[in-house]
């Protein structure tokens, strides 16, 4: 059948309906862990494979707060090899580079399943290749913690990598020598996950503030190393030098003025891209200039929310990943830079979530359509490169949605008459940014008129889509194959688009 | 066998080599060959027409250049091989 999106979706899948559907339904809870016994303390990952008799088909859990320097998922999937365990599911919040053991696993079948929110490096490369046994299933971070509390996901042991943990099971990320900040994507497994384990390299007697709440930890491991705190870090923290970057900065930001976004009770959230730093710069120019001040910085948070946060341009910050090492001691220390988990983020049936609460955000693409539908999920020749993350919660969320993009990357065109793969419906896309021009969702006639008369560069998107191809020339249409190997889940559950096996 | 050479492999340009040979050959090697393949090879075949050039081979390795930049990395890396 064809979804509200004009996606194919096999028959007896759940086809996405629109971004507001999940309103029909109502929120589905399991109950939550209870803990049978005394936290255990052991000093292998691989002995917690007997404790909790983790056999062949069962469903293991891991966040991506220590990103591409975690070793705790290269470690259980060490004792999975070891051990020869078949047809495990793994459900990663997202899967970084590094993650490399995860490939032997998938080519040996010993993983056959996977729900994740973003994936790159080798393992997305296998799976684009079809070398996973069933389709990977990707949802948003808000979708995750859903699918989750519900108990579509059923985790059957969570292996949460934790920077400190007390003699109670009770466990931080805000400092230690693998200090991360907050570990907001793993509140979900912590509280429904059958097992929990607590990998630690750093034990201390008794934490007063504490993220992860020993109530629900039944084994911590200790080991020499949970992780490699260089790349904690995520590889962007200064801001764009490109003049094109500068000019999509610059423009967003003045189009976020000219539309009156800049208000006393405004909040505001943006990717960790370079261009994204530059209008964060931008928008700080602009609220010093005519100091006003805002509500909340949500995120990802990275240091230049922290300096806003400490200069008093916002009152809070919300974060549920830090995204450097300032943000990670903003959160240790300042008790306005809050955390928060991924259900609080973005979660549809969460009450009052963050992202409904959003006055503006500014997300990336790697595809945009004529339909203001947004890919960040394949490039063009279908290769899985990312996913949603927190992207399709937070377009919902927010008044307004906020595109940029060069307007061709390494002369591809980003706006195309048909995404390849769509991660965010257009319905919630109101503005593409790009260097040359600004187009604004025909949807949002308000908008349009708020912009009449500010003097941006404003276009239809099809004038754009023009312009660019005049610039790059007309690529040439791919034919992706008709073998899916994977879905793309809205954060309703149903399916938005499906993805398909790319030629090795 | 004379040789000439222009461009870089930074993004959104291109490498050029050119050498002298006893036939025209054209070699491709683009991070956008799925999508504009055909046009970079229209580019340089109409570049080396233009510029009366034969029994050459040319060797682009490009990182998504434009036309013009691969026609005037094109044209360079001929001018430095006479």
């Amino acid at each position: 059948m064809i979804n509200g999106v004009n996606r194919f979706v096999p028959d007896g899948m759940p086809a996405f309906v629109s971004s507001d559907a999940f309103k029909n339904k109502k929120r589905k809870l399991i109950a939550k862990k209870q803990k049978q016994s005394k936290t255990v303390f052991l000093n292998t990952i691989d002995s917690t494979f007997d404790l909790f008799d983790i056999h062949d088909g069962q469903c293991l859990s891991f966040h991506h707060h220590l990103r591409n320097g975690d070793e705790v998922i290269q470690k259980v999937c060490e004792v999975i090899a070891n051990r020869n365990i078949k047809d495990l599911h793994f459900a990663p919040s997202s899967i970084f580079p590094s993650y490399t053991n995860m490939v032997d696993l998938i080519m040996n079948q010993n993983i056959t399943r996977i729900h994740t929110n973003y994936l790159n490096g080798k393992v997305s490369k296998v799976i684009s290749e079809g070398y996973l046994k069933n389709p990977l299933i990707m949802n948003t971070h808000g979708g995750r913690a859903r699918s989750i509390e519900s108990g579509e996901l059923k985790i059957d042991v969570a292996f949460l990598a934790c920077p400190v943990v007390d003699k109670n099971g009770n466990g931080t990320g805000s400092f230690g020598p693998t200090a991360c900040g907050t570990l907001g994507y793993a509140i979900s497994d912590l509280k429904y996950a059958t097992k929990v384990v607590l990998v630690t390299d750093t034990i201390v007697d008794n934490l007063d503030e504490f993220q992860f709440d020993g109530a629900y930890v039944d084994a911590v491991v200790v080991v020499d190393s949970i992780g490699n705190s260089e790349g904690i870090v995520s590889g962007t923290t200064r801001l764009t030098r490109d003049p094109i970057g500068l000019k999509i900065a610059k423009d967003c930001a003045n189009a976020i003025n000219a539309l009156g976004l800049i208000h006393e009770k405004f909040s505001m959230q943006t990717g960790a891209g370079k261009i994204s730093l530059a209008v964060v710069k931008y928008i700080r120019d602009i609220m010093l200039e005519t100091k006003i001040t805002g509500d909340f910085g949500s995120g990802g948070i990275t240091s230049s929310y922290v300096e806003m946060l400490n200069e008093g341009l916002f009152k809070e910050l919300y974060d549920v990943q830090c995204f450097d090492l300032e943000a990670v001691k903003s959160y240790h220390d300042n008790l306005n830079h809050r955390a928060m988990s991924a259900s609080e983020y973005g979660n549809p049936y969460e009450n009052n979530p963050i992202c409904d609460n959003l006055t503006f955000v500014i997300l990336g693409a790697t595809e945009v359509d004529l339909d203001f539908n947004v890919n960040v999920t394949t490039d063009s020749l279908g290769n899985i490169i990312g996913g949603s993350g927190g992207h399709a919660d937070i377009a919902h969320g927010a008044e307004v949605t906020i595109i940029i993009s060069p307007l061709f990357k390494s002369r591809i065109p980003i706006i195309k008459e048909k995404v390849t793969t769509v991660t965010t419906p257009g319905s919630d896309v109101d503005l593409l940014v790009t260097e040359r021009g600004i187009a604004v969702n025909p949807n949002r006639i308000d908008l349009k008129e708020r912009l009449k008369n500010s003097g941006l560069p404003i276009f239809e998107i099809r004038e754009l889509y023009d312009i660019a191809h005049q610039i790059t020339g007309v690529p040439r249409k791919i034919e992706l194959s008709d073998e899916i190997i994977g879905y793309v889940e809205y954060r309703d559950g149903t399916i938005i688009d499906c993805l398909y096996k790319v030629k090795s | 066998m004379k040789i000439g050479t222009a461009g870089s492999k930074e993004s959104n340009d291109c490498f050029v080599t050119v050498r002298e040979s006893d036939k025209t050959d054209i070699i491709i090697d683009s991070v956008v060959a799925a999508f504009f393949y055909d046009q970079i090879k229209t580019t340089v075949e109409e570049t080396l027409k233009e510029m009366k050039i034969e029994n050459v081979i040319v060797t682009i390795e490009d990182k998504g250049a434009l036309d013009y930049t691969i026609k005037s990395r094109l044209i360079s890396a001929i001018k430095r091989m006479k």
